[in-house]
C-alpha cells in the first residue's frame, strides 16, 4: 500500500479541488498530442489533428480532455487504494483500447506541465513532488492489469 | 526526431525571452530535479547543501543553464558545438544519461511555471526536441 504523508494527501485535493477540469483537461490532452504526436493514434475519428493549432481547437480533443481528467478523481477520492480503483480502468485500457502504458508518462508529463503553468509560484518542488507520486501511483495502477 | 528549421527558429525566440531569468531557471530546474528524483543528489555527495535553492544548487544551476545557452548557440551543430562537454560528462563525470531526460522535464515544467504565456504546446514541442538532441550530443562520447 503506498503511504501518503499529510502534506501529499493535502496537496492532493487542494489541486483537485480547485481544478478547472475543462480548462487543464483539454490542455493537457492536447498538448499530449502536439508534443507527442504519435499518440494521435489513438484518435483517429477526432477529424482534424493537422496541425497544433487543429489540435488545441478540436472539441473532441477537448471533450475527451475533460473525460480523461475526470478520471482521475476515482484516485483523488481513492488515495488509500488506488490499485483497486483502477483495476476496470486497467482492463479497459490494456484489452478495449490497446494503449501502450508509456504513452500514460506521456500524457502524466504533459499534465504537470499545464498544472504548473496554472499555478505558477505556488507550484513548489514538494508541491510538484507530492504531485508526480500521486500521478506515478494512478500510472503504475493504470499499468497492472496489462498481460 | 531531428530540429527542423521551424524547431530551431522556436527555441531561439523562446530562449530570447527566458535569457534574462536564466539564473532563476536554473536554480528552479535544478533544485526540484534533486527533491523530486531524490536518486540524483547521489552525483552531489560533496556538496553541504542539497535543499532547493542552496547556495551551491543555484551556483551549479547557473553554470548547467548556461551550458544550454550554449547549445542554443550551437544549435546548427550540436555534437561539434557540446563535444567538450560531452568528453566532460562521459570521462570525468560520467552522469548516467538517464538523468538528462530526468533534469530536461524539469526544466520544462520551470519553464511552465515562469512563463506560461509564451510556453505555448508549440515551443513546448521544440524545446521538448531541442533538450532531447542536447542530451543525445551529451552522450556522443559515453562509448
Amino acid at each position: 500500500m503506498v503511504e501518503w504523508t499529510e502534506f501529499e494527501r493535502t496537496t492532493i485535493q487542494d489541486i483537485f479541488s480547485k481544478m478547472n477540469y475543462d480548462v487543464v483537461g483539454q490542455q493537457s490532452l492536447a498538448r499530449c498530442l502536439v508534443v507527442y504526436p504519435w499518440t494521435q493514434r489513438y484518435f483517429g475519428n477526432f477529424g482534424n489533428l493537422y496541425n497544433a493549432a487543429a489540435i488545441m481547437g478540436n472539441p473532441m480533443v477537448a471533450a475527451h480532455g475533460r473525460v480523461v481528467l475526470h478520471g482521475l478523481d476515482k484516485a483523488v477520492k481513492n488515495m488509500d487504494n488506488i490499485k483497486a480503483a483502477y483495476a476496470e480502468l486497467s482492463v479497459l485500457h490494456s484489452e478495449k483500447l490497446h494503449v501502450d502504458p508509456d504513452n500514460f508518462r506521456l500524457l502524466g508529463d504533459c499534465l504537470t506541465v499545464v498544472v504548473a503553468a496554472q499555478l505558477g509560484a505556488a507550484f513548489t518542488p514538494e508541491v510538484q513532488a507530492a504531485f508526480q507520486k500521486f500521478l506515478a501511483v494512478v500510472i503504475s495502477s493504470l499499468q497492472r492489469q496489462y498481460h | 526526431m531531428s530540429l527542423s528549421a521551424n524547431d530551431k527558429a522556436t527555441v531561439k525566440a523562446l530562449w530570447a525571452k527566458i535569457s534574462p531569468k536564466a539564473e532563476d531557471v536554473g536554480n528552479e530546474a535544478l533544485s526540484r530535479m534533486l527533491y523530486v528524483y531524490p536518486q540524483t543528489k547521489t552525483y552531489f555527495s560533496h556538496w553541504s547543501d542539497l535543499t532547493p535553492g542552496s547556495a551551491p544548487v543555484r551556483k551549479h544551476g547557473k553554470k548547467v543553464i548556461g551550458g544550454i545557452g550554449l547549445a542554443v548557440e550551437k544549435i546548427d551543430d550540436l555534437f561539434a558545438g557540446l563535444l567538450t562537454l560531452s568528453e566532460l560528462h562521459a570521462f570525468q563525470l560520467r552522469v548516467d544519461p538517464a538523468n538528462f531526460r530526468i533534469l530536461s522535464h524539469n526544466i520544462l515544467v520551470v519553464l511552465a511555471m515562469l512563463f506560461p504565456d509564451d510556453f505555448t504546446p508549440e515551443a513546448h514541442l521544440a524545446m521538448d526536441k531541442f533538450l532531447a538532441r542536447v542530451a543525445l550530443a551529451l552522450s556522443d562520447k559515453y562509448r
